[in-house]
C-alpha cells in the first residue's frame, strides 16, 4: 500500500461521498433535477451551495432535458460543469446526452444506476447507463462509496484532458451503494483542489477575443469527420486514464487500472462483473479459497471506452469465465458479456465463457448465487444460453 | 457473533418513519468512532410510512465487502412490538443470536409468544421514551439495550454521537434526555 495523503475517515453513503467530491471540486455550474435514488447527491450539494461552502451557480431546472442543456451551455462557455441523474432522468435527457459528447463537453455526471421502466421500478440495475453506452460518454463503474468518491476526481481530470475532452458518467449502484453507509476516506480539501487544478479549455464561447461557433449544422459535408474525431478522442482515453490514475494514487494509495484482478493467478474459475456485485463476489472468493477452491474475480471499472486488449491479456490462458451482467440487451448478448466475447475473439488460448444475468430491478444478489456460479464454472458447465441468478421461474 | 464470521451483523425491524434507519446509522457511526469497519443499509421497499421495514448493520475489524442483506443476524432489534406475529423477526437467527424486543412483556412471555427458544431480551423502550423524551421515539433507547446485551461497541461512543448529532439541533436539555434514555434502557433491559 502506498502512502496516503492527509484524510479523515467518515461514515457516508455513496451519494453523500459523491456530494463531498463535488464540494471539493466546487464546479462553476451544477444544473440538476432530482430522481430516486440519485436525489441525495443533488440535495446534499444544494445544501453546500446554500451554506456557502461552494460558490457554484446552481441551476434549478424543470427537467433532466433542461439540466443537460444548461450543462452543455455552461461547459461550452469554458467552465467546470457537473450534474447527476439516473434511469428515467437519463432517458429524458437522452437527446442532449449525445449533444454533450458530440460538442466535446467535459461534463462529469454521477449516475446512481436504476432500472428503466416498465414495469416501474426504483431499484438498481444497469439498464440506464448501459442503454447510453453508445452515446459517446466515458463510463466508469464503482463498487464502493470510496471508489465512487475517488473516481469523480479522476473523471474530472480525464474529461478535461486536452487529448480527450469528453463527458464522463461515474456510476454507483442505486440504493445498494448510493444509500449504504460505509467507511469513506475524505482527502484533504487543499490536496484535492491541487489535484484537479483549473480547467484550461482550448476553445470557449466566452473567450471573446477568439470567437468560435458552437453547435453548427454539419450535414453530408462534415458530420462524418466530426464523429471520426470523437472516436479518436475515445482512443486517447486509456493512456490518459492510466496517467491520471497514477497521479491520483499518490494521494489515495488506490490503484486505478481499467479493471481489478482478485486472486486470478492460479484460478480455475473466474467471475467478471462490475460495481457492487464485485464486493459480494469477493467475499465468496475468500470463503471458497478458504475451502481450497481456486476461484478468482475481475472487477471491470472502465466500460467505455472498452479496454479490449488489456482484458484479453488478463483472460488469455484462463480456463473458464462467468460474466455477470446487471442489465440485458434484449435479443442480443448482455452488454458486458458481449464485450468480453469480443475481447477474446481471435485469442489462441481463450477461456470458455458463460453469460449470467442477475439483479434486475434490485433483485438481491446473494452470496449463494455467486457460489452457485463458481460451482457451475468449476464443473465446466457452459452453454450458449443466458443463465439467470435468483430468478423465480425455472430457466435452465 | 457466530464462529467463522468476520462481521457482527444486526437486523432491525421497525415501521416506516420510526427511525430504524437512523438507529442503524447511529450504531455504525459509533462503531466507526471506535475504529471499526462499518456498513448500514435499509431494505427499501416502496417506502410507506407505517409499513414494516428492515434495516441492516455490519461491524467488523476487517473491511466489509459483501452487499448481501443480513441473512443470519447476530442480533435482531424489534423497535415496534406490533410487528410480533406479523413479521418473521427470528428468521435466520443462530444459536448465539440475540433478540431484543421493545415491549412491556417479560422475555419469557415473549419467547412463548414467538415460540422461540433462543436468547430473548425485552425493554420498555416506548415507556422510557415517553417518560424521558415526552414522545414515542423508541429507536434511541433500543441502542442502549443493544450495547448492554452485546457489548459490540462501548456505549460511550453512542452517547458521544448523540451529543454531536443533537446538541446543535435540539439543545442541551433534550440532548441530555436522549442520552439519559439510552442509559436507562441500558440499565433496564431484561433477560
Amino acid at each position: 500500500m502506498m502512502a496516503e495523503a492527509k484524510h479523515k475517515v467518515v461514515s457516508l453513503t455513496g451519494n453523500y461521498a459523491i456530494a463531498e467530491a463535488m464540494r471539493q471540486i466546487n464546479p462553476d455550474v451544477v444544473a440538476a433535477y432530482p430522481i430516486t435514488p440519485q436525489s441525495a447527491i443533488v440535495e446534499k450539494f444544494s445544501g453546500f451551495v446554500n451554506n456557502g461552502l461552494v460558490d457554484t451557480e446552481m441551476v434549478r431546472v424543470e427537467s433532466e432535458h433542461s439540466a443537460m442543456s444548461a450543462c452543455v451551455g455552461a461547459s461550452m462557455a469554458g467552465i467546470r460543469t457537473m450534474t447527476a441523474t439516473c434511469s428515467a432522468g437519463l432517458a429524458l435527457m437522452w437527446e442532449i446526452v449525445g449533444v454533450a459528447s458530440g460538442l466535446r463537453c467535459p461534463i462529469v455526471m454521477p449516475i446512481a444506476n436504476r432500472a428503466i421502466s416498465a414495469p416501474i421500478n426504483i431499484h438498481c440495475d444497469h439498464s440506464d447507463s448501459m442503454g447510453a453506452r453508445d452515446l459517446g460518454w466515458i463510463q466508469i463503474y464503482n463498487e464502493t462509496a470510496q471508489e465512487a468518491y475517488e473516481n469523480v476526481f479522476l473523471a474530472l481530470r480525464l474529461a478535461e484532458h486536452p487529448k480527450v475532452q469528453l463527458p464522463v458518467m461515474v456510476c454507483e449502484d442505486g440504493f445498494i451503494t448510493s444509500h449504504c453507509v460505509q467507511n469513506v476516506k475524505i482527502f484533504d480539501d487543499a490536496v484535492m483542489k491541487k489535484f484537479i487544478g483549473t480547467r484550461k479549455p482550448e476553445f470557449a464561447l466566452l473567450d471573446l477575443k477568439n470567437p468560435i461557433t458552437v453547435g453548427a449544422i454539419e450535414l453530408q459535408d462534415y458530420y462524418f469527420e466530426t464523429k471520426r474525431q470523437q472516436q479518436e478522442a475515445m482512443e486517447n482515453v486509456p493512456a490518459a486514464y492510466l496517467e491520471i490514475g497514477k497521479e491520483l494514487s499518490k494521494i489515495t494509495g488506490s490503484d486505478y487500472g481499467f479493471f481489478q484482478e482478485y486472486k486470478t493467478n492460479d484460478a480455475d474459475a473466474i467471475i467478471l462483473t462490475m460495481s457492487s456485485a464485485t464486493g459480494t463476489a469477493r467475499s465468496v472468493v475468500d470463503k471458497m479459497r478458504a475451502k481450497g477452491k481456486k476461484v478468482g474475480l475481475i472487477k471491470l471499472r472502465l466500460f467505455r471506452p472498452f479496454p479490449y486488449e488489456a482484458v484479453a491479456k488478463a483472460l488469455e490462458g484462463k480456463k473458464i469465465v462467468g460474466v455477470l451482467d446487471r442489465s440485458m440487451s434484449f435479443g442480443a448478448h448482455s452488454p458486458l458479456f458481449g464485450e468480453i466475447r469480443n475481447a477474446v475473439y481471435g485469442m489462441k488460448d481463450k477461456p470458455a465463457l458463460q453469460s449470467y444475468v442477475f439483479g434486475l430491478g434490485g433483485r438481491d444478489l446473494l452470496e449463494s448465487h455467486v457460489e452457485q456460479v463458481f460451482e457451475e464454472l468449476l464443473a465446466g458447465k457452459t452453454n450458449d444460453e443466458i443463465k439467470y441468478l435468483g430468478l423465480r421461474e425455472v430457466s435452465q | 457473533m457466530a464462529a467463522g464470521k468476520d462481521a457482527f451483523e444486526i437486523r432491525i425491524h421497525g415501521r416506516g418513519g420510526q427511525g430504524a434507519k437512523s438507529a442503524s446509522q447511529l450504531i455504525v457511526e459509533a462503531a466507526l468512532d471506535q475504529g471499526k469497519q462499518i456498513q448500514a443499509f435499509p431494505e427499501y421497499g416502496p417506502e410507506r410510512t407505517g409499513a414494516p421495514m428492515k434495516t441492516y448493520a455490519r461491524i467488523s475489524d476487517k473491511p466489509i465487502t459483501t452487499y448481501e442483506p443480513v441473512l443470519e443476524p447476530d442480533t435482531v432489534l424489534v423497535i415496534d412490538p406490533t410487528l410480533i406475529g406479523q413479521v418473521d423477526v427470528t428468521g435466520g437467527m443462530h444459536k448465539d443470536s440475540v433478540l431484543i424486543v421493545n415491549t412491556t412483556e417479560t422475555p419469557e412471555e415473549m419467547k412463548k409468544k414467538l415460540g422461540f427458544s433462543g436468547r430473548v431480551y425485552t425493554v420498555d423502550a416506548t415507556g422510557i421514551s415517553i417518560k424521558l423524551l415526552g414522545r414515542n421515539v423508541p429507536n434511541t433507547p433500543m441502542i442502549g439495550a443493544l450495547m448492554k446485551i452485546t457489548g459490540v461497541i462501548d456505549v460511550k461512543y453512542v452517547e458521544q454521537r448523540v451529543e454531536d448529532m443533537f446538541l446543535k439541533k435540539i439543545g442541551r436539555e433534550k440532548t441530555d434526555a436522549n442520552i439519559n434514555a439510552i442509559k436507562t434502557a441500558y440499565d433496564e433491559v431484561k433477560g
